[in-house]
């Protein structure tokens, strides 16, 4: 009788806590649900529904609206240019900041020198510091340099300021390494960036995908940067995003808001979904610095 | 480094090219961040003593900038609305991840699904959820609507419009977007608890939550740690998420300092006054993060 009393609390607890996960799951998923289903509904079906009825028709009118004809304050061509806008600049800041993260962290661990260690706490301070610090100075200097291009300006910007977290990713890979391989190479002659491309390179390839998608969501759901460092039809996806929710013109298209904000939300969604080990391996690097 | 010493005369120029391109390769970086941290921080430290309005000057004012900011009743509400929000957002976050972390161990099975689903608002931007908590919690259509839908008529739920609620309605939708990555940090230290003094325990005939509460989760304190400086660095430089949500208001009610300096330097010509309000969002930083970096340091030296 006790064994079965016992081996029912136990049931008891554990449907307990599979009760508890999946609300908790209920409730991360639940603004998802309410998204997507908001933006196949009508504007009538939203005035009669509620945020969790299904949409009748499933119209993808809010969704052509959101991509090619929503107004952001004057401008009406909807999120198309501002999509592109925010794939120009983050493809070449991704990419230069990673290649040059890659080789700083290679000479931070494998050729260090008088200052090495010093500079690589200095720019570990940097992660630390909020940007509001450094935008007013920055404004300054794109300014003077004449960069009138706001996507070459993000791209600048998102480099300097992205290069902290990779350089620190590939310097904690790199200094697991054994120094051996590098020395053996150097006594048969290899030089520089013969021993970068040929020995470190291709074991890099896991903290090369923890660089590009830490880099990639980073930057492609940058707001302050996008907001401060651009103007115009330059500015990026989130910039524009919220434009739109936020214009007080006209009636409001919740469903052309929700189109639009999946829309904004697809691209660091799908590298979520492709690379999740890699991107919950860059957080908690990213988070357990040194 | 010293492989090869003994190498041939032309051995040497790539030996100078090994001393040299390391130097050359980094130069960049270190240009970039001494440039992009320290000077520029030193600059917007010189801005907050001048009289800057629309367009910086350089003359000495000494601390007018700070004196006026002391003196602004909305920096101060802003001020306010960070550690309500900061301290609840991470109080909240830290609660959740830890008790979600700690169900997850029990081999739950899906645990692979299970996390995925806590974890995707990680991956999107603080404006899509701004945007999306707008919309669940607009005061007509929204939430209010659903539970009048219920058969709740009675309900009203207008946190968002309301100035004595709205900063809570910030606490949301910020839990609701990071408290999967606290979870997943959490689940990390967790495995790595060694077993055997977990076992230890169980022959001792300590109950679960005992094991828990007196062996396990002390033993996470370097994670609260880590989570604590994260979560503490989002609150601070919290911009995003409010402007989408609230935009600040109503009224002030939602303001933050970056709200405040982003108006005050961008867009209302008072550059000084923008600088000086970055200075302060700057110790507000460090004096959260430093402490802790400090005593976790000397931890660390002396382990």
């Amino acid at each position: 009788m006790a064994d079965y009393q016992q081996s029912l609390q136990a049931k008891l607890i554990r449907f307990g806590i599979y009760a508890v996960l999946v609300l908790m799951a209920l409730w991360y998923l639940a603004p998802l649900y309410v998204m997507l289903s908001t933006s196949f509904k009508t504007l009538d079906e939203i005035r009669a529904g509620n945020l969790l009825s299904l949409p009748g028709t499933f119209s993808l009118d809010a969704w052509s609206a959101a991509w090619s004809t929503a107004c952001t304050g004057v401008e009406c061509g909807g999120m198309k240019s501002y999509f592109a806008n925010s794939l120009k600049m983050m493809i070449p800041a991704v990419l230069i900041s990673t290649l040059v993260g890659a080789f700083n962290g290679y000479i931070l661990s494998m050729w260090r020198f008088k200052g090495s260690d010093m500079f690589f706490m200095a720019l570990l301070i940097g992660t630390f510091l909020p940007y509001q610090v450094v935008i007013l100075p920055m404004a300054q200097v794109l300014g003077w340099l004449e960069l009138e291009n706001s996507t070459g300006r993000l791209v600048l910007v998102h480099v300097i300021y992205g290069l902290q977290f990779t350089t620190l990713f590939f310097r904690n890979y790199y200094v697991t390494v054994p120094g051996e391989l590098v020395k053996a190479a150097r006594i048969d002659g290899a030089g520089f960036f013969r021993i970068f491309f040929k020995i470190l390179l291709p074991i890099s390839v896991p903290t090369i995908m923890v660089c590009l998608i830490w880099q990639t969501t980073q930057i492609w759901n940058d707001y302050l940067f996008g907001v401060v460092f651009s103007s115009g039809e330059g500015q990026p996806m989130t910039v524009a995003l919220n434009n739109l929710v936020n214009t007080s013109t006209g009636v409001k298209q919740y469903n052309v808001d929700m189109a639009a904000a999946i829309i904004a939300a697809l691209p660091t969604l799908l590298v979520y979904m492709v690379g999740g080990k890699y991107f919950v391996r860059g957080l908690t690097a990213g988070a357990v610095k040194g | 480094m010293t492989a090869s010493r003994q190498g041939a005369p032309g051995f040497s120029l790539s030996r100078l090219a090994d001393v040299i391109l390391p130097k050359l390769v980094l130069a960049p970086t270190v240009l970039a961040c001494l440039v992009g941290f320290y000077v520029f921080i030193g600059w917007t430290a010189w801005l907050s003593f001048t009289e800057s309005r629309m367009l910086p000057r350089y003359e000495w004012a000494g601390l007018v900038q700070y004196v006026e900011l002391f003196g602004n009743d909305r920096w101060w509400g802003a001020m306010q609305n960070l550690g309500v929000f900061g301290g609840l957002f991470i109080l909240v976050s830290l609660t959740l991840g830890l008790l979600m972390a700690v169900l997850l161990d029990q081999k739950i099975r899906f645990e692979g699904a299970i996390r995925t689903l806590y974890l995707y608002p990680m991956a999107l931007s603080f404006i899509v959820t701004g945007t999306a908590w707008k919309w669940i919690l607009n005061p007509g259509l929204g939430l209010e609507k659903l539970a009048h839908d219920w058969g709740f008529t009675g309900v009203t739920f207008d946190w968002i419009i309301n100035p004595d609620f709205a900063i809570y309605t910030v606490v949301i939708a910020g839990v609701w977007q990071s408290s999967g990555f606290v979870m997943a940090l959490f689940l990390a230290g967790l495995r790595g608890v060694d077993d055997s003094i977990i076992k230890a325990a169980q022959m001792d005939g300590a109950s679960l939550p005992t094991i828990y509460t007196r062996i396990i989760i002390p033993s996470l304190r370097p994670v609260f740690l880590s989570a604590f400086m994260i979560l503490a660095h989002i609150a601070v430089k919290s911009f995003d998420l409010v402007m989408a949500l609230t935009g600040g208001g109503p009224g002030f009610a939602t303001d933050l300092p970056s709200i405040f300096m982003y108006q005050h330097g961008f867009t209302r010509g008072q550059l000084g006054l923008g600088a000086a309000s970055a200075m302060m969002m700057l110790f507000t930083a460090c004096a959260v993060v430093m402490p802790l970096l400090y005593s976790e340091l000397r931890r660390e030296r002396r382990g």
